[in-house]
């Protein structure tokens, strides 16, 4: 279970970017959290795996204080949590098998990482989750020649193979064409049950959000005004959340 | 309804005006400059091809000036070994210096002040003044032109890397490091490779750029294809100063295109 409680975080003295957000997930759910730019979204996402240093407040991931680790305690966090990126963040030289075993450089010594050596278990599973997220012919192509949405899937195989318990993806489909974001989101929802995750999305499309996360969190201002489940989502709700007009438009 | 305070039509109006200022300050300062140095603008557009008629007379390899070709070529491989030597060089310490100074691989705020220090001081000494300081210890030899020739590549180098990686490495880095890979791993991993093909087009062109330069360095170190140009054109051997400088220009332009070649596989 991933609890954070009153977490708070300001980039400038005065200006809080967030404010007292407390929340809690159960394994198996895929959450959305929504709301305008600027109010705080991807300031939450990355204090889940401490790419950004928050104020104060928990982050627990069954129990263990993410924010209190130190150095090497960090780096076993972070290899519980993955993460997918708006412009997939993959190394676009490389081949997509390479890409997707880089997720396990988490857990391999320095060295080992470092000139990158990987046991057949590791290939055999990288390959296995390719074709989970049908890939299995590309594995030896350069990532530069995928499409976005095939590029979207290679960063998801990068996360599964961590046996992550949390996945963070931060705007997943901002940079997809309406095709590819309704297959990279179906693909999140499946794999959150299958593999019994966390699965935790940023968003700006409401009804992609409505239709596929089971729980929904809306921000504004760095505030968080709604936390419930996807159904509870309303017009009052979204009103609130991006104001009475875009309300109107989505109805 | 109140009235904007700036229109289109009075923005617009304002910004040519500007334009219009800015060219006006350009030019006084020209003619103040001219003024100042007494130079004569048409005087000297007019000589242009008159110089350029001397050039050609005096300059033009004649049948005679194809004797000097051999000693020309040797001199020259000379000078192209010379350079690839030390841009090579300079590139594995530059690489090792940009990470270390640059925004996103940085160890710390100290570090990359130090290094974009370093970078700069080896940058903006001239090369020229590189050489001359360098012959007082090193005496005329090939090492002295290839050191200074190194410094001022090193110099080059780290802050070209250093850009690259800021600009190319960011994103891959951020997605390796929320893994918990640990830092050597996400510098082997993600930035290298990320950042090669940019880093060899950078090489390449430090490769032409030094066979250039090295012509320069070779007339005050006394070595390579700028010393033999020195003694050409000291002893009035015009023809075949003009030969070597042809030279010159086509190992250069053959350099440009082998380069832009390789570029476009790599990348």
């Amino acid at each position: 279970m991933l609890e954070v409680k009153n977490l708070a975080k300001s980039y400038q003295k005065d200006k809080p970017a967030l404010t007292d957000i407390s929340f809690k997930i159960d394994p198996g759910n895929f959450v959305a959290i929504i709301g305008p730019s600027g109010a705080g979204k991807t300031t939450i996402l990355r204090s889940l795996n401490q790419l950004i240093k928050d104020d104060a407040g928990e982050i627990l991931l069954d129990g263990e204080d993410i924010r209190s680790a130190n150095k090497k305690e960090l780096r076993k966090l972070r290899r519980q949590i993955g993460m997918i990126f708006q412009n997939y963040n993959l190394v676009e030289r490389l081949t997509v098998l390479e890409n997707v075993l880089h997720g396990r450089l988490g857990y391999k010594s320095t060295l080992a990482g470092v000139i990158g050596r990987y046991t057949e278990e590791e290939k055999r599973e990288a390959l296995d989750l390719l074709d989970k997220v049908g890939l299995s012919e590309f594995a030896l192509q350069r990532c530069s020649e995928l499409s976005g949405g095939q590029k979207q899937r290679v960063g998801i195989a990068r996360a599964l193979i961590q046996h992550p318990k949390v996945i963070l993806c931060d705007e997943p489909i901002a940079s997809l064409d309406p095709a590819s974001a309704q297959n990279v989101m179906k693909l999140l929802k499946q794999l959150t049950e299958e593999f019994n995750i966390i699965c935790i999305a940023n968003l700006h499309q409401i009804d992609l959000a409505k239709e596929h996360a089971d729980q929904i969190i809306g921000i504004r201002h760095g505030q968080m005004i709604f936390n419930d489940k996807a159904d509870e989502l309303d017009q009052e709700a979204i009103a609130a959340l991006y104001g009475a007009s875009a309300a109107k438009e989505l109805a | 309804m109140k009235q904007p305070k700036i229109t289109a039509a009075s923005y617009l109006g304002k910004k040519r005006l500007v334009q219009s200022g800015v060219l006006a300050l350009v030019a006084v300062i020209y003619a103040i400059g001219c003024f100042i140095l007494q130079f004569d603008t048409i005087q000297g557009a007019l000589s242009i091809p008159k110089a350029f008629s001397w050039l050609a007379v005096n300059f033009m390899p004649t049948q005679n000036s194809m004797t000097y070709l051999p000693q020309i070529m040797a001199k020259l491989l000379d000078t192209v070994l010379m350079s690839i030597a030390s841009v090579v060089v300079a590139a594995v310490i530059a690489i090792f210096f940009a990470i270390l100074g640059s925004k996103v691989t940085g160890i710390n705020k100290f570090m990359q002040i130090l290094v974009r220090g370093i970078a700069s001081f080896f940058r903006n000494i001239p090369l020229v003044a590189w050489a001359m300081i360098l012959l007082f210890s090193f005496k005329q030899s090939n090492f002295t032109g290839f050191l200074a020739l190194l410094l001022m590549t090193i110099g080059f180098l780290i802050r070209a890397f250093m850009e690259i990686i800021e600009d190319e490495a960011g994103e891959a880095m951020m997605a390796l490091k929320a893994t918990g890979a640990s830092y050597f791993q996400v510098i082997f991993q993600a930035v290298i490779p990320q950042i090669i093909p940019s880093l060899i087009s950078w090489i390449l062109y430090m490769i032409e750029n030094n066979v250039r330069d090295a012509t320069l360095v070779g007339i005050l170190t006394g070595t390579g294809i700028g010393f033999i140009f020195d003694i050409y054109y000291k002893s009035f051997r015009f023809d075949a100063a003009g030969m070597t400088v042809l030279a010159i220009i086509i190992v250069v332009i053959a350099l440009e295109t082998l380069s832009n070649q390789i570029r476009k596989v790599i990348l």
